[in-house]
C-alpha cells in the first residue's frame, strides 16, 4: 500500500514536469539527408540540454527531405546535393550549408597499407568506367613507384541507393574526367558501367572488405571508425593529399560562397595546396515565407547555436563545422530573405 | 401458482392461465428470435464486411500501384518491360534488368529447394524414427520463422566469402568448362550475385515447401500405404505411387507458396544480389532484382519519371506473383478434372 502510494505520487510527479517542459519547449521537424544524420541528433541532444527546444530530424535521405519540404510537412529540410537558384527560386525556399565532410575511396588491396596507393581523379574515373581492370595497370604503376601491385582483377564497389556520397564522387569524376562526365555524369544515382552496388556507407565498406582487390569509396567519418584502407588523391593544384580535417576546411576556404546563389557550392576539386578535393557541404531548406515564424526563427536559433558551439562535437565525429566567414554570410543572407506572414524578417 | 408475477393480482381461472403462460412464452420466443435474428444479421453484416475488405484493401493497392505507374508507362510504353536501361541521370528507365534478375533469382532458389523439400518431407514422413521427427520437425518450422534480414547479414558476411573462395572456384573449374552452360559460371568470383542470391532465396523456402509437403504427406491414411506394402512395394513406389498421387495438390501448393515468397523477397536478396543494373550471363556476375531495386531507390528518387519507374516495377512484381499464383490454381483445377474424368 505504503509502495503504491510512493509510485503513485512519483508518477504524478514525473508527469507535471513533463506537462509543464512540454508547455514551454518548441519541437522542431527536420527530415532529408543521411549524411549528417550523426551530427545533427548529436547537436539536438545537446541542444535540448541547453535550452529545452527538441529536435525531431528523419534521415530519410535528400530526395525525400527536398519533397517534405516542398510538402510543408516539416520546418526544414536537408539535402547533400544543393538545388540550383532556379529550382529554390520556384518553390519558394532558402538554402545555406550547415555542415561539411568528406568523400575517400576505400581500397582491400594485399600488402597496401592505408594511405600508400596514390589515385588521380583521372585513373579513379578509369577505374569506374571500367577502362583499368588491373592493379597492375600501367596508369596506376606509373603513380606508385616502389607500391607491389598484382595482377588481380579490381572489382568495383558503388552506392545502390540514390545518395549524397555517390553525388560528391561522380562529380568530381565528372569535372576532372570528360568521359565520365558523358558516359556516366553527375548526380545522387547514376548508371554505373561497371561493379556492384552495395546500400548505405556500410553496405559499401561491407562488400569492399567482403571482397579482394576491390575499391570502394564512403564518407571519411565511416572509413575512419571502420579502420578501412583509404588511398591518397592528385587535387587541383596538383599534390597529392590525405583525407582529414584540415583539408576538408582547406576545400571549405578557397570557394566562392558569396557568389553563388543558395551557397549552392559543391566543394569537390577545390584549388588550394591542401584541399582535398571529394569536399562537401550538406544544405538545409527552409521556405522564404514562414507561416509560424517562431517556430522558423526557433530552426534558424537552433542552427546558429549549432554554428558556434558546434564545432567540437562536429569534429568528434569527424565532420567539419562551418568557417566563421561562411557563417557570417549564411546569418546575413537570413535577415535578407526570411520572412514571416507580414513580410517581417525573423531573425 | 404462486410463482406469478405480482401484477397479476386478480386471481384467474386454469385454462386462462395457461393460455396467458402460452402467450407469455410465445412473446419471450418471438422477442428472442428477434435478438437472434438481430444478432445474426449483424454478424453476417459485419463478417462480409471483414472478408470485404481484402478485396477493397487489395483493388486499392492495384489502383494506387496503376496510378503512380502511369506516367512511366505513359513515358516509355510497354517497351518499359522489354527495355535494358536504368539510368537516373539521363532520366531513362526500362524492368528487362530488373524482371530477369527476379526470375532468374526465383528460379535457382526453385531448382535447389524442391528436390531437397521433398526429400525433407520424405524422411520425416516415412522414414525417420518417431523420437528424432519431433526434433527435425521443428528446427524445419524454426527455419521459416528466423526473419529474412538474418539471412541477408549471414548471407553477406559468413557465406558469401566461403562461397567465393571454395565454391565459385570449383564451379568455374568444372561447370565453367562445359559447353553451352558453362558460360554461367565465368567471370569474376566476388561471392555475390545472382548465384548467390538464388542459393540464399532456396535455404529460405526449403523450410516453408518442407513443413507444407510434410503436413500433406502426414494426411495420406494409413491403410492406403500397408495395402501397398502388402502388395510388396518398395517404400520409393509406395512414394510415388501412393502418397504422391494423393497429394499432388498439397505439393504444387507449398511449392507455389515457396515461389511466392522467392519472388517478393527483398532484403536478403538486396545484401547479396550485388544490385547492379547489368544483364550478364554470367550467375556469378552482380545483378537486381524488382524487389531490391525498390529497396535501394525508394528513399532518394527524386526526379518522377524515377518514382514512377519504381512504382511500375512494382505493379509488375504484382503481376509475376498473380500470374503464378493463378498458373498454380489453374494447374490444380486441370489436375482434378483429370482424376475425376478417370
Amino acid at each position: 500500500m505504503q509502495l503504491n502510494k510512493i509510485l503513485k505520487s512519483i508518477l504524478l510527479a514525473a508527469g507535471t514536469a513533463m506537462i509543464m517542459s512540454n508547455a514551454f519547449a518548441v519541437d522542431m521537424t527536420g527530415a532529408g539527408a543521411t549524411f549528417p544524420y550523426p551530427i545533427y541528433s548529436k547537436w539536438a541532444e545537446s541542444y535540448k540540454k541547453t535550452t529545452g527546444n527538441g529536435l525531431n530530424y528523419q534521415s530519410i535521405g535528400s530526395g525525400g527531405g527536398i519533397k517534405q519540404i516542398k510538402a510543408k510537412t516539416v520546418d526544414f529540410g536537408a539535402s547533400d546535393m544543393p538545388l540550383d537558384a532556379a529550382e529554390l527560386e520556384a518553390a519558394g525556399l532558402v538554402q545555406f550549408p550547415a555542415i561539411m565532410g568528406g568523400v575517400v575511396p576505400i581500397i582491400n588491396v594485399e600488402g597496401v597499407t592505408p594511405g600508400q596507393l596514390k589515385l588521380t581523379g583521372d585513373v579513379l574515373a578509369g577505374i569506374y568506367l571500367g577502362k583499368i581492370t588491373k592493379w597492375n595497370a600501367a596508369e596506376i604503376v606509373a603513380l606508385n613507384p616502389g607500391v607491389k601491385l598484382s595482377d588481380a582483377e579490381i572489382t568495383v564497389v558503388h552506392r545502390a541507393d540514390g545518395s549524397g556520397t555517390s553525388f560528391l564522387f561522380t562529380d568530381f569524376l565528372s569535372k576532372v574526367n570528360a568521359e565520365f562526365k558523358t558516359v556516366v555524369g553527375a548526380g545522387t544515382a547514376v548508371k554505373w558501367p561497371v561493379g556492384v552496388g552495395g546500400k548505405g556507407n556500410e553496405g559499401v565498406a561491407a562488400n569492399v572488405q567482403r571482397i579482394k582487390n576491390s575499391i570502394g569509396y564512403v564518407e571519411y567519418a565511416y572509413a575512419k571508425k571502420n579502420k578501412m584502407s583509404h588511398t591518397q588523391l592528385k587535387n587541383k593544384d596538383g599534390q597529392f593529399v590525405q583525407p582529414d580535417d584540415d583539408n576538408f576546411k582547406a576545400a571549405a576556404a578557397g570557394a566562392e560562397w558569396s557568389k553563388t546563389p543558395g551557397f549552392g557550392v559543391v566543394l569537390t576539386n577545390q584549388a588550394g595546396k591542401t584541399s582535398w578535393p571529394i569536399t562537401g557541404a550538406s544544405f538545409i531548406l527552409m521556405h522564404k515565407a514562414q507561416a509560424e515564424a517562431a517556430k522558423g526563427a526557433e530552426v534558424l536559433k537552433f542552427f546558429d547555436w549549432a554554428y558556434k558551439n558546434g564545432g567540437e562535437m562536429a569534429a568528434e565525429l569527424d565532420y567539419v563545422a562551418m568557417p566563421a566567414s561562411v557563417v557570417k554570410l549564411v546569418e546575413d543572407a537570413w535577415k535578407v530573405q526570411l520572412k514571416d506572414t507580414a513580410g517581417k524578417a525573423i531573425w | 401458482m404462486s410463482a406469478h408475477t405480482p401484477s397479476l393480482s386478480l386471481p384467474v381461472s386454469e385454462p386462462d392461465q395457461n393460455r396467458a403462460q402460452a402467450a407469455l412464452d410465445a412473446k419471450k420466443m418471438a422477442s428472442t428470435m428477434r435478438k437472434q435474428r438481430l444478432q445474426d444479421f449483424l454478424f453476417h453484416k459485419i463478417t462480409f464486411g471483414f472478408a470485404f475488405s481484402v478485396l477493397l484493401v487489395l483493388v486499392g493497392i492495384i489502383a494506387s500501384l496503376a496510378i503512380g505507374a502511369w506516367p512511366a508507362f505513359h513515358e516509355f510504353g510497354l517497351g518499359f518491360i522489354t527495355t535494358v536501361e536504368w539510368d537516373p541521370v539521363n532520366d531513362k528507365y526500362g524492368a528487362l534488368i530488373a524482371i530477369v534478375g527476379t526470375l532468374s533469382t526465383s528460379f535457382i532458389a526453385l531448382l535447389i529447394a524442391f528436390p531437397i523439400s521433398f526429400g525433407i518431407a520424405l524422411f520425416l514422413t516415412e522414414i525417420c524414427p518417431s523420437w528424432l521427427r519431433g526434433p527435425l520437425g521443428s528446427a524445419v518450422e524454426l527455419l521459416a520463422g528466423v526473419p529474412s534480414i538474418i539471412y541477408g547479414m549471414w548471407g553477406l558476411f559468413i557465406f558469401a566469402p566461403l562461397f567465393a573462395d571454395y565454391v565459385q572456384p570449383v564451379l568455374a573449374a568444372t561447370l565453367g568448362n562445359v559447353p553451352v552452360i558453362g558460360e554461367l559460371f565465368r567471370g569474376p568470383q566476388m561471392g555475390i550475385g545472382i548465384l548467390t542470391a538464388g542459393l540464399i532465396l532456396a535455404v529460405m523456402i526449403i523450410p516453408f515447401i518442407a513443413s507444407v509437403m510434410r503436413d500433406v504427406f502426414e494426411v495420406v491414411p494409413e491403410v492406403l500405404k500397408e495395402s501397398a506394402y502388402a502388395l510388396g512395394c518398395t517404400k520409393w513406389e509406395v512414394v510415388r505411387k501412393v502418397v504422391l498421387p494423393y497429394t499432388k495438390a498439397g505439393v504444387v501448393g507449398g511449392v507455389m507458396l515457396g515461389l511466392g515468397r522467392a519472388l517478393g523477397e527483398t532484403m536478403a536478396v538486396t545484401f547479396v544480389i550485388g544490385n547492379a543494373h547489368k544483364l550478364s550471363w554470367s550467375l556469378f556476375a552482380a545483378g537486381n532484382s524488382i524487389a531490391s531495386t525498390l529497396a535501394n531507390e525508394f528513399a532518394e528518387a527524386e526526379s518522377t519519371l524515377h518514382v514512377s519507374s519504381l512504382f511500375a516495377l512494382g505493379l509488375i512484381l504484382f503481376v509475376i506473383t498473380f500470374v503464378v499464383l493463378a498458373a498454380a490454381k489453374l494447374m490444380l483445377a486441370s489436375m482434378e478434372r483429370k482424376e475425376g474424368g478417370k
